[in-house]
């Protein structure tokens, strides 16, 4: 019983950490091309999920999902061109400040244009339980965390086209990309576009997960416990961090909610943060260039 | 016009010093303060109570965020947690039987070493990992005061915050009385952070923020600095706290210190402008008053011109003018009302001699 419940744990909790990773990637590319942390991703993600949902129920699941990426991709241009382009030169404090302001607007917006209360999104799963073994998987859980291998391996891919070698240059140096002749702003707004795709991967499966509202931008605490133990700069990080914080969160709240009665699951993403910080702040596989005084 | 200055003409220090060279800008800020002082003997009970009381107490923590963002440049996301050590500290120490002063003092010496155990966090990293470690901070104090019941009394409780005297004496119950509490916490931190800047605490944390290596050749122990900053911003954060908890909730629950309100604190500061004084107040006041008139006004307005808006929207409205404001801000004037403020004052201070260099700052 007791190796099969904590298998159980593991293996769903490690899909849903996935799941998070999917949330993270977001927040990685964009820090990987110009070093602004992306508060906004949250909502990115709550917007895909509102977007995938009433795509669905007009085109389809997959014309719904093609269309709300092509909308989010389009939406994460624009946040460069017209947000984030501003910023540049100006403190740290502003750039953050931005991200999290579209967060809020972003976050009342959704609500605002389709209703406050949950909405039920299916994935077209199958609904009978799924045995490996003897652990009971969540089918939604499984198909989240493959797609969340499955898009880091097209990043990976990506990032070694001719456009990708671009966005890896830029997240090396932007002024050196800048003087042979690399366009640093297009790059920036390419790895938006790309967050964007991301989120809407993201959203659709927690779409599927949780319903819609707006409690599913949520999840930018969880992304940021991942996409920091990772490394912000790392996606191969961001996914083994994903599947570090799920299964660590997963076990330890499965045997010690019993024990301190509830509440456990948040205190271990937020101890990670801490830990990761205070302890080695570049994360897992992050680059080590953080000024230390 | 109103300022009628003719060259610089000071013959002694102290008149090179002064907080306000111009005339006119003492008479505006005696004005200001007597109207401030005033206010409980003429504004209407509802405006005092739901508008003066918080914008001057948010103000108030404004300027203490300030001191660590402004002037010093380091980023803090987790200013309510702060605050909210403070509150609960107070309510605990004044129900124990403390008189009211010692429990605000013990609210800010509470908050000074959290600031402190933040501030160490701040020695090893800075800039975005400092941000995300203050919101660890922030949710981890949360955490605390839900899940430990010694503290906030147990899941979903609001704690009383018992009547209190000041000095012994004059009780601190009518809506006036509070009113001056807040407003004399208030008066004491906006001198305290008009005059830091001309110490060398205040120089100190300047040169940290242009750059801290320069700060360091130049002689500023770092490590030391960045500590005092958080841990004076932590303790005027705390008072703070324990007077919103005292004199406008008069309770304290988690929800009124959560991270929404440490975003708050920091579209005030952004949206007022960074390092000025007049800044903190300007926000604070532009980001509490600004969305409740206008989700309130607006659909009125908008249902007079025949355009009705969905229930949806509106309910959503208030959250949405927030988030607007502050995209907006930084957009438009990232250096904020206090900004504006500057152009519509250096206009008037060689009006109608357009043509002129203006050169009191």
């Amino acid at each position: 019983m007791t190796l099969v419940f904590l298998t159980e744990l593991a293996v769903n909790g490690a899909l849903v950490g996935l799941m998070y990773s999917l949330v993270a990637l977001g927040i990685v590319l964009v820090y990987k091309s110009s070093s602004v942390f992306n508060f906004a991703q949250g909502a990115l993600v709550m917007l895909a999920a509102y977007l995938v949902w009433a795509g669905s129920r007009v085109v389809g699941v997959v014309g719904g999902v093609l269309a709300a990426a092509a909308a989010m991709a389009l939406l994460g241009l624009g946040i460069e061109r017209f947000a984030l382009r501003r910023m540049i030169g100006q403190p740290l404090a502003m750039a953050l400040m931005l991200t999290l302001g579209l967060e809020i607007l972003l976050r009342g917006l959704g609500p605002a244009a389709w209703g406050a209360d949950t909405k039920r999104f299916d994935l077209g799963l199958a609904e009978a339980p799924l045995f490996l073994g003897d652990v009971l998987v969540n089918r939604t859980y499984l198909a989240g965390g493959a797609a969340a291998l499955v898009l880091l391996v097209l990043f990976a891919l990506f990032f070694r086209t001719r456009v990708g070698i671009t966005l890896r240059a830029v997240s090396d140096d932007q002024v050196a990309s800048w003087s042979i002749g690399i366009r640093v702003e297009r790059a920036v707004g390419l790895s938006w576009a790309l967050a964007a795709l991301a989120a809407t991967v993201g959203g659709t499966f927690w779409a599927a997960v949780q319903g819609v509202d707006w409690s599913v931008s949520l999840l930018l605490v969880k992304a940021t416990a991942v996409a920091i133990l990772g490394g912000l700069d790392s996606l191969a990080g961001a996914v083994i961090a994903g599947f570090a914080v799920g299964v660590t969160e997963s076990v330890v709240s499965g045997y010690l909610d019993q024990v301190v009665g509830g509440g456990t699951k948040e205190i271990v993403t937020l101890a990670l943060i801490l830990l990761t910080i205070l302890l080695r702040p570049h994360g897992l596989m992050g680059r080590e260039i953080i000024e230390r005084i | 016009m109103f300022y009628r200055q003719c060259g610089v003409r000071h013959v002694s220090y102290a008149a090179d010093w002064q907080l306000w060279p111009l005339r006119f800008e003492r008479l505006q800020v005696g004005a200001l303060l007597l109207a401030a002082a005033s206010a409980p003997l003429w504004l209407p009970g509802l405006y005092l109570g739901s508008y003066a009381l918080p914008v001057i107490i948010f103000a108030t923590a404004t300027l203490g965020l300030d001191l660590i963002m402004g002037r010093a440049g380091q980023i803090h996301v987790g200013y309510a947690a702060i605050m909210a050590v403070g509150a609960y500290t107070a309510v605990h120490a004044v129900r124990a039987g403390a008189p009211f002063e010692v429990g605000l003092l013990a609210a800010g010496l509470a908050s000074a070493l959290v600031g402190l155990v933040a501030g160490a966090t701040a020695l090893r990293v800075k800039g975005l990992y400092l941000a995300i470690g203050t919101l660890a901070l922030q949710f981890l104090v949360e955490w605390v005061i839900v899940h430990v019941p010694a503290i906030g009394g147990g899941a979903q409780t609001t704690l009383q915050a018992p009547a209190v005297r000041v000095l012994g004496v004059a009780p601190v119950t009518t809506l006036g009385a509070r009113y001056w509490v807040a407003l004399a916490w208030c008066v004491l931190v906006t001198a305290y952070m008009l005059n830091v800047g001309r110490t060398g605490f205040g120089r100190a944390l300047v040169a940290l923020r242009e750059r801290d290596y320069a700060a360091a050749v130049l002689g500023v122990h770092v490590f030391r600095y960045k500590l005092l900053a958080f841990s004076v911003s932590s303790f005027v954060g705390g008072i703070t706290g324990a007077v919103l908890a005292f004199t406008y909730y008069r309770a304290v629950t988690p929800e009124q210190f959560g991270l929404d309100v440490s975003i708050q604190l920091l579209a005030m500061g952004l949206i007022g402008g960074l390092g000025r004084v007049l800044g903190s107040f300007l926000g604070a006041a532009f980001v509490f008053v600004v969305p409740i008139v206008i989700s309130t006004a607006l659909p009125g307005a908008l249902e007079a011109a025949g355009l009705g808006l969905p229930v949806a929207v509106l309910s959503h409205l208030q959250i949405i003018v927030y988030g607007a404001l502050i995209v907006g801000f930084l957009l438009l004037e990232p250096l904020g009302l206090a900004k504006i403020y500057d152009n519509v004052r250096s206009y008037f201070l060689v009006w109608p001699f357009g043509y002129a260099r203006r050169t009191m700052g």
